[in-house]
Parts: structure tokens; sequence; C-alpha cells
């Protein structure tokens, strides 16, 4: 957990890159990242969510049910800056693979930090899809992007 | 014409007389000659893969990954409940408690297993570790790790699970695990070369039934494994696509 979490909920409106939205509850609670554990999810060319590990649906709050088939923002933080994200996209659309530390929402409003790899699954020739694997951080790596996408967000 | 079978040579060496007996069987199952071919090392082993020597072979999933996607094998077959996971040990009167808890510095023991030594190197990843400011010290077998972990040579040692797990009670006793994967998708998997695809069929039928009867139970006994569950080419594309992942 970090130092500066105070535990205070504030209401927020996320917007997302489609244009849709939505308000929920934020709270300044992080959840500490298993040991040894692999948050594996896969998706379909636009996001929508094909796959869940049992990882991933502990550490994200959602049934496994809630997340099949709901666009992978649903665990966009309103802390990380919309740059992050267009750099993963323009990235992985390149066909190369991204990686990057992020800030996920879970459903109860709390937060966990991740280092996230994302590739893009190529079968014969064509793109069908995406894996992201998440695993734990660094505490220098967490400070260091926290600064950075304060400073980022400020700009936005 | 007789084909050629490899395996990992991560597996336990209690196993190893299991695998002439798996060859055996196989051999009298498709009626056709199988010459098997084990090594100490994956160096050597990769080296013979990349020259087309192997028609079968019995990989971990990193070779898997090059088997599939460079050289035109076909994961037909894995192990069942069984997935391959490492761990991160520590001489039981250390200090460290934690991974957090390694520092610059210290001493790794590892092995050339490429799944296991990717793993662990992830799992260091936390306490802002790399091969840039580690000691990482290869040796020939995980027995060797541990006994660097018990001289106190070492400050950690990667293991594959099951060969953790496959050490004398005595070892184990005077070691402590800071870290255990839990992956559970990342295995071994039985595949087939492009020259024997004629034979596909026939291998599944004789994997697929071999726990139903007491021979083949025997055999698989002695290698360590329960029975063979199918793979199919998108269970295969996914843990490859997943190795992708944790490769820099």
């Amino acid at each position: 957990m970090s130092d500066l979490d105070t535990g205070e909920i504030r209401t927020v409106e996320i917007k997302y890159f489609d244009g849709t939205s939505r308000t929920t509850e934020i709270v300044d609670r992080e959840v500490p990242y298993p040991d040894g554990k692999l948050i594996v999810s896969r998706t379909d060319p636009q996001g929508i969510i094909t796959h869940a590990n049992q990882a991933f649906i502990d550490m994200s709050g959602y049934t496994e049910e809630e997340l099949i088939g709901i666009n992978h923002y649903i665990l966009r933080h309103p802390d990380m800056p919309a740059v992050a994200f267009k750099g993963l996209w323009d990235t992985i659309e390149q066909g190369t693979k991204w990686h990057g530390f992020v800030k996920n929402l879970r459903k109860d409003g709390a937060y966990y930090w991740v280092k996230a790899t994302v590739i893009p699954n190529i079968r014969n020739g064509k793109l069908v899809g995406y894996t992201s694997v998440r695993r734990k951080p660094s505490r220098s790596k967490i400070s260091e992007s926290e600064a950075l996408y304060k400073t980022l967000l400020a700009e936005e | 014409m007789t084909y050629n079978l490899t395996v990992s040579p991560d597996f336990a060496p209690d196993h190893i007389s299991g695998w002439y007996f798996f060859n055996t069987w196989l051999q009298r199952q498709l009626d056709t000659g199988i010459h098997l071919e084990l090594y100490d090392g994956f160096d050597e082993q990769r080296d013979d893969i990349q020259n087309n020597k192997f028609d079968l072979i019995y990989a971990n999933p990193y070779d898997a990954s090059m088997l599939v996607r460079e050289l035109g094998f076909q994961a037909i077959a894995r192990p069942a409940d069984k997935s391959d996971e490492t761990v991160i040990a520590v001489n039981a009167e250390s200090s460290i408690n934690t991974v957090e808890d390694l520092v610059p510095g210290s001493r790794i023991s590892t092995t050339d297993d490429p799944d296991v030594h990717t793993m662990g190197m992830i799992m260091l990843e936390s306490a802002d570790l790399d091969k840039t400011n580690t000691q990482i010290k290869e040796h020939p077998s995980y027995v060797v790790v541990a006994k660097n972990l018990l001289n106190g040579d070492s400050d950690a040692g990667f293991f594959l699970k099951d060969a953790y797990d496959e050490l004398s009670d005595l070892i184990r006793s005077k070691m402590r695990v800071l870290v255990s994967s839990q992956i559970s998708v990342v295995h071994h998997s039985f595949l087939v070369g492009p020259d024997m695809v004629e034979h596909v069929p026939a291998l599944q039928d004789a994997l697929f039934t071999m726990h139903e009867n007491d021979k083949g139970r025997g055999v698989l006994e002695s290698m360590g494994i329960s029975s063979w569950e199918p793979m199919d080419s998108e269970q295969t594309e996914f843990m490859i696509d997943l190795i992708d992942t944790l490769i820099d």
C-alpha cells in the first residue's frame, strides 16, 4: 500500500476515447500486487475482453462474466493520462510489443499498479486480437510513473 | 524409417528410465522405429533441434515457441494438471524474507533452463534487480543450485517448482521459499515435426487413451505424468504469445 494513500473517496466522470463516459467513485487506496502472479487477458482487435485469468478476476474485483465482452478501458484509472494509452495503441497497431507501468482501477474504486506488456496476436498473417500480461512493478518504478503521469495529466 | 525423439532436459533424474519406457511403448503403438536421445544441457539440444534432427519433442514452453513458429512443429498434447512454475528460494537461515529484501549485487544461482530463468528474473523486477546489477551464476542442475544456497555461496536460487519439490527432505529443510509463481497456463508440450505429420492421428489416439490401461498408466507414472490432454493450435499460439510478453 502506498504511503501517500488517504482513503479519500471522490466521484469522477471518466471519459473514454470512443466518446462514451461513466461516473464512478474512486477510492485512494492501493491493493498490493500479489507475488508470483501474472495477470493475463486477451481482447479482440477493438479492445473487447475475450479472456481473463483468475489473477485478473481477483485483482480487478469483477467477475469473469462481467469482464468478458466489455472494453478493456473499464480498468482505466482517471489518474492515467490519455497520452499513455495513445502510446500503447500507436505501438501495438504497428505490430510491436508495448511495455509500460499502469495504474488500474478496480470495480470497488481502489487501484493497483502493474508493469504491463501488450502484444498483437497474429494468426496466418492476420491480427486477431491482443494479449496483455501484467506483472509486479517495483516501488521505485511506481513512484517515477506517478510523478510522470501527474505532469502529463496536468498538460491535458 | 526411424524417427527421432528428444525430451527437454529439465525433467527429474528419477524419470530418465520413464522416458525410455515411453519410447518403447510408443514404437509398439505406432509400429515404427523411434530413437530417443536425451541431453544434459539445453544449448546442445537446441543446436540439434535447429539442425532438424528430431521429429518428436517433449519441449519446455520456451522451446515450443521456436519449434512452432520457426520449424513448423505442431503441439498435440500436454501433461494433465502440470504447469511450469518457478520458485525463488534462499538459505533457511537467511535474513532475506521477501524478494524486495534482495539488494543490488546479490548473488543469484540459476540453471540454463530458459523458462525458469526468465520467470525468476521477472520475479526479481519488483526489487529493481536485473542482469546488470546482480551476479548471475549458472549451474548444471538444481541440486547444484541448492548446494550453493546451503553453502552460503549464493543469496537466492531459481528452481523449477517440480524439481524443487523433488529435492530430498533434508535439502529442502535447509532452504526457504521466497516466492513461487502461480501462472498455470505455461506448460510443457508434446510436439510433432513436419516429417511425421501423417502419424498425428495415431499418436493422438495412443496418447489420449494411454492412462486407460495398466501398461500405459505404468509408463506414465514412471515419467511423473498422470495423463495427456489434447492441445489445439490456438492453445499453443496463446501460450507462445504469453511467453513472448515475458521476453524483452
